[in-house]
């Protein structure tokens, strides 16, 4: 019992995380129409932000906070500099020229922080565990996550939806033309849009430091899971996002933890143990393949053009 | 297709007559490393000719073609370890299977286009990667050494340098006459006809899911060819040949060649692949300049060195 709620909370904060990359991804996709592979390099560089600001403030809030802005001002650069001119090209220029910003990033962190990873470790008051049910501790900095994450998750919706900005976001989604001809500076939205993208990178990265190790690469593998995800709930649907970032979250926390009991009372024990690693890893793609048999478009498909 | 006389089939012609004559100038002077490099280069130079085929002749990008590589690796591998040394056995099975795993993903994944597709295509590699990780008995992530290489009788010895070499350069023109054959047939013209203006397509009655299989089962097929042959050339397999970095690797080769043209693919192989050897010898920091320079290529360099070539031409 302790086990089972214990997991379903990892994969509920698995999923949250996912759902802050999918959703820049899914913006930035549904809005400038850019395919940007890099996005798990700036999960990676808030991820590495944290841990240097941290160390030299020696304040965990107050290094997460400047290791935010710091992502929010790089995906702002990164705009000016790269992204802006591949607008309006072919989503193949995309890939190729993001996949270009990977190798930089990976080689520019190996060059500045070095090729062994950092530890980015927890504040006391966040290191112990809470009774959420009586009986039942749970690391006090999940929760953290949990809360964190939903707190942006909602204030995300509303910004897309109820304020001025989140209009304009909606509109440029549906008709670009339109809102430019209306008066709208675009080329300040669309920045605008990257920087928040990034900022929700960041912020999935810097929380997820303290849990795994900070290293080269670590963006590349979740950023999968997030395309897995934006694949699922629908191109450009941040509510498909958050449905199926939840959705993945929960079957791939839970697969790997109870897969190979599931699998032992089935076959015997030594071929349940070769067989379930693979398998629980194959789970989240056999969900897609599934869903794609039956909605090509996603669960949530974004009404487009 | 007539063959002309221009800048692009002469660069073509001196590429192929440079790999021929490869292992004579690597035998005079002695320089072995030369022939293992060039090796690795037209084994690639295969994988990127079949990844062409789909991307450039049938607009199909797919971000995954490096699980072909795997495929064919673990094949080989896996049959060696069981002690199945054949050759002829162990490429059959490495063809089947990358064909078939082709046409399961690719029934799955051409059910969508466009940036569903990029990004399907990603995650099923992904997932054969997360798979090969998890096979355990083979080695799972620390990857599977191959003690014998493939065992073709007295046809061929694999072992040797020299006839490995032009093995591989024999299977790289092969593939690229068959894709020039294939592109050229009726077939290939339907694909590329699709790849233009499916809706005109299908109003002409053709079904144009079973071309697109079709296509993408042959490019799989071939890139399993180059990973069967690949794992002879390192003896070892790993989950890392099927890197989601090593997909976008290939199709970097096929766009830097120039996407849709018959031997852009092998040049942009020769081209990257030299390029990273001699930038990694300038600094272990390569990756910080390749990287700038292919966001550069994708901006300015339109069709790649072939369409340079093309454009050089028209003067």
């Amino acid at each position: 019992m302790l086990l089972v709620v214990e997991q379903i909370l990892n994969g509920f904060q698995l999923g949250l995380l996912l759902f802050l990359l999918a959703a820049g991804l899914t913006l930035v996709f549904g809005i400038m129409d850019l395919v940007n592979l890099a996005h798990g390099s700036l999960y990676m560089m808030g991820a590495y932000f944290a841990a240097t600001f941290v160390a030299w403030t020696g304040s965990f809030v107050l290094g997460a906070v400047m290791a935010l802005g710091a992502t929010l001002l790089l995906g702002i650069v990164l705009e000016l500099v790269a992204l802006r001119h591949l607008y309006g090209r072919d989503h193949l220029d995309h890939v190729l020229a993001t996949f270009g910003l990977i190798l930089f990033f990976n080689e520019a962190v190996r060059l500045i922080w070095g090729p062994a990873g950092l530890a980015l470790p927890l504040p006391s008051w966040l290191s112990v565990p809470v009774q959420i049910l009586p009986g039942i501790p749970y690391p006090a900095y999940r929760l953290a996550i949990i809360v964190v994450a939903l707190a942006v998750a909602l204030l995300l919706y509303l910004g897309v939806m109820r304020t001025r900005i989140g209009m304009l976001i909606r509109a440029g989604a549906s008709n670009r033309e339109m809102i430019g001809a209306l008066g709208i500076n675009i080329k300040l939205l669309y920045t605008l849009v990257f920087g928040l993208g990034a900022a929700l990178a960041g912020l999935a990265g810097l929380m997820q430091a303290p849990i795994l190790t900070v290293q080269i690469g670590m963006g590349e593998n979740i950023l999968i899971l997030a395309f897995v995800v934006i694949v699922i709930g629908g191109i450009g649907s941040i509510r498909g996002a958050f449905v199926a970032a939840i959705l993945i979250g929960l079957i791939d926390t839970l697969g790997r933890a109870f897969l190979p009991d599931l699998l032992r009372q089935v076959l015997s024990s030594s071929s349940a143990s070769t067989a379930a690693p693979a398998l629980s890893s194959m789970l989240i793609y056999l969900l897609m393949a599934m869903v794609l048999v039956v909605r090509p478009e996603g669960l949530f498909p974004a009404a487009r053009r | 297709m007539k063959a002309s006389l221009n800048l692009r089939n002469l660069v073509a012609a001196l590429l192929v007559a440079g790999l021929l004559l490869l292992p004579v100038y690597s035998a005079a002077t002695g320089n072995i490393f030369l022939l293992t490099l060039f090796t690795r280069i037209v084994i690639l130079a295969l994988a990127a000719a079949s990844l062409n085929l789909i991307m450039g002749y049938g607009g199909m990008m797919s971000f995954g073609h490096a699980a072909y590589l795997g495929i064919g690796g673990y094949a080989v591998g896996i049959l060696a370890q069981e002690g199945i040394g054949s050759g002829f056995a162990q490429f059959a099975v490495a063809l089947a299977v990358s064909a078939l795993y082709a046409l399961v993903i690719g029934a799955l994944s051409l059910r969508t286009r466009g940036v569903y597709f990029i990004m399907i295509t990603l995650a099923f590699a992904q997932m054969a990667y997360y798979v090969a990780s998890g096979l355990s008995r083979y080695g799972g992530d620390d990857g599977l050494t191959i003690y014998k290489r493939s065992n073709f009788g007295s046809l061929i010895n694999l072992s040797n340098r020299v006839q490995f070499y032009y093995l591989c350069l024999a299977c790289l023109l092969a593939m690229i006459f068959l894709i020039w054959r294939i592109v050229n047939s009726r077939f290939g013209m339907v694909v590329q006809g699709l790849r233009s203006n499916e809706q005109r397509m299908q109003a002409i009655g053709f079904p144009a899911k079973r071309y697109r299989l079709a296509c993408f089962v042959i490019a799989g097929t071939m890139c399993g060819l180059a990973g069967a042959l690949l794992a002879n050339n390192t003896d070892f397999v790993s989950p890392a040949v099927m890197y989601w970095t090593r997909s976008g690797d290939l199709m970097v080769m096929v766009i830097l060649g120039g996407m849709g043209t018959l031997f852009g693919p092998a040049i942009g192989a020769v081209v990257y692949l030299v390029l990273e050897e001699l930038l990694s010898r300038v600094t272990e920091y390569w990756a910080l300049i390749m990287g700038p320079l292919l966001l550069l290529i994708v901006l300015f360099g339109r069709g790649g060195i072939m369409g340079l070539l093309g454009r050089v031409k028209r003067g």
